[in-house]
């Protein structure tokens, strides 16, 4: 279908964002790639009256080491924030979920931050954000406040920037010599993950010495799954990570829907987890 | 709004809607109707192009955005009358059977080739992962695209 008409600009700073959004009051839509704002305007389950396109703002493109961390601008696409080798050597686990993004053509288009400003429960980036204690900046007519991934998300498909404002970028601490992955259940190629698991562990002397456990699609908002991180921490077996698995589920609340239902929910969420850790730590 | 687009090295100054999508504006605006709209839902590939290099999916994408980038459509693929290895690769193999989806198959894998031109079998089917063939002959693309890595001078493990 063909979206309802809308007004355009394309801002070439953050300022110029921030001023497009102000004038353009509750009905003005930022746009980065636009892989998840375009289906909405075609299916118009959404009609923005003007739409704020910031993927031309060098700011929010590229990214680069902070010294104590990778920060990545947010209309930085999937596709170069996967192939990057500052994100493969110190965010591992941020490289290996953005490959299961979608397709190869959303990947070209789609950036992190506006899937991560998105936030959709069964989008794949919000558990990484969270397993890593991302700290996202946003702009917005006060100027630029720092929020972190525990106050990010807030609820489905909300999060803390406002209607007026942008996320410029987000940071991630580094995590040199971390193994990660990220293990996704999902029904057909590029279906949203029924439940996703993002898992990343610092190995010493053979065991666990310490694991960071994001959860996808068990709850509004991304789910850390504390208690399994804590079980782990001394872990030298496969068993030993089978046994901290068991409580991945406590304190997520899963929905019932047509793929899957909240106690099968569950139950993939402690095997996932099993296997996303046993990955991540090369066993 | 006024935008200014290469498409298949020729360039294009036209007056577009900022609703108006890519695959619109390529099939309407200029008449390349060699590119396809198959689902209308980001799902199926049929529409794919290159934009500045890299494939997308030109029903996901406003023709506003295309402003002062390179577009390549099925249709800019040819050297005359000289096709480009993957169409010619598609058509030995008999990579296509309706046809419907070959013009985004083709271009994702041109795509596909130039970051990867030895590709796995299993490298060819996630690289095509965006695109859908509802008569299911995904068998003789495989195929296809990996007779193409070989035209091309790459050889598939």
């Amino acid at each position: 279908m063909i979206p309802v008409a809308f007004d355009y600009v394309r801002p070439t700073s953050i300022d110029e964002a921030v001023a497009a959004l102000a004038a353009g009051g509750e009905d003005a839509k930022v746009m980065a790639g636009g892989q998840s704002l375009m289906p909405v305007l075609r299916l118009r389950l959404g009609a923005p009256s003007l739409i704020v396109d910031c993927s031309r703002i060098d700011e929010m493109i590229g990214i680069r080491d902070s010294g104590d961390a990778i920060v990545i601008g947010s209309a930085t696409t999937h596709h170069a924030v996967m192939h990057d080798s500052l994100v493969n050597e110190y965010v591992s686990l941020l490289a290996k979920a953005t490959a299961t993004v979608a397709d190869p053509q959303i990947r070209h288009r789609g950036t992190m931050g506006g899937s991560l400003a998105h936030a959709d429960p069964a989008g794949d980036l919000p558990a990484v954000a969270a397993a890593l204690d991302a700290t996202f900046t946003i702009a917005g007519p006060g100027g630029r406040r720092s929020v972190g991934a525990s106050d990010f998300f807030v609820d489905y498909f909300t999060t803390a920037v406002g209607d007026d404002e942008v996320l410029v970028n987000v940071s991630f601490p580094k995590r040199a010599g971390w193994g990660a992955h990220y293990e996704k259940f999902n029904r057909t190629a590029q279906a949203w993950a029924i439940v996703g698991v993002a898992a990343t562990v610092r190995m010493d002397g053979g065991r666990i010495a310490e694991a960071r456990i994001g959860l996808t699609n068990v709850a509004p908002m991304p789910v850390r799954a504390r208690s399994v991180e804590a079980a782990l921490a001394g872990a030298a077996d496969i068993a030993a990570v089978a046994a901290a698995a068991e409580s991945a589920a406590d304190g997520t609340s899963p929905t019932t829907d047509i793929h899957a239902d909240a106690e099968y929910r569950n139950h993939l969420t402690r095997v996932l987890t099993r296997r996303a850790v046993v990955k991540a730590a090369g066993w | 709004m006024h935008i200014s687009v290469s498409v298949d090295g020729t360039l294009y100054e036209a007056d577009v809607e900022p609703r108006t999508l890519l695959v619109h504006w390529l099939r309407e605006g200029i008449g390349k109707v060699g590119t396809v709209v198959g689902c209308d839902t980001s799902n199926c590939g049929a529409c794919t192009v290159l934009l500045d290099g890299r494939s997308v999916k030109s029903c996901s994408v406003l023709a506003v955005q295309a402003d002062g980038s390179s577009v390549t459509t099925i249709q800019g693929l040819s050297d005359g009358n000289e096709w480009h290895p993957v169409q010619t690769a598609f058509k030995e193999c008999h990579g296509l059977q309706c046809g419907y989806c070959t013009p985004g198959m083709v271009m994702s894998t041109v795509d596909l080739l130039s970051e990867n031109p030895n590709p796995t079998e299993a490298e060819i089917r996630e690289g095509l992962e965006g695109n859908l063939c509802r008569c299911t002959g995904y068998h003789n693309i495989v195929k296809s695209v990996a007779y193409a890595a070989e035209l091309m001078g790459g050889s598939t493990k």
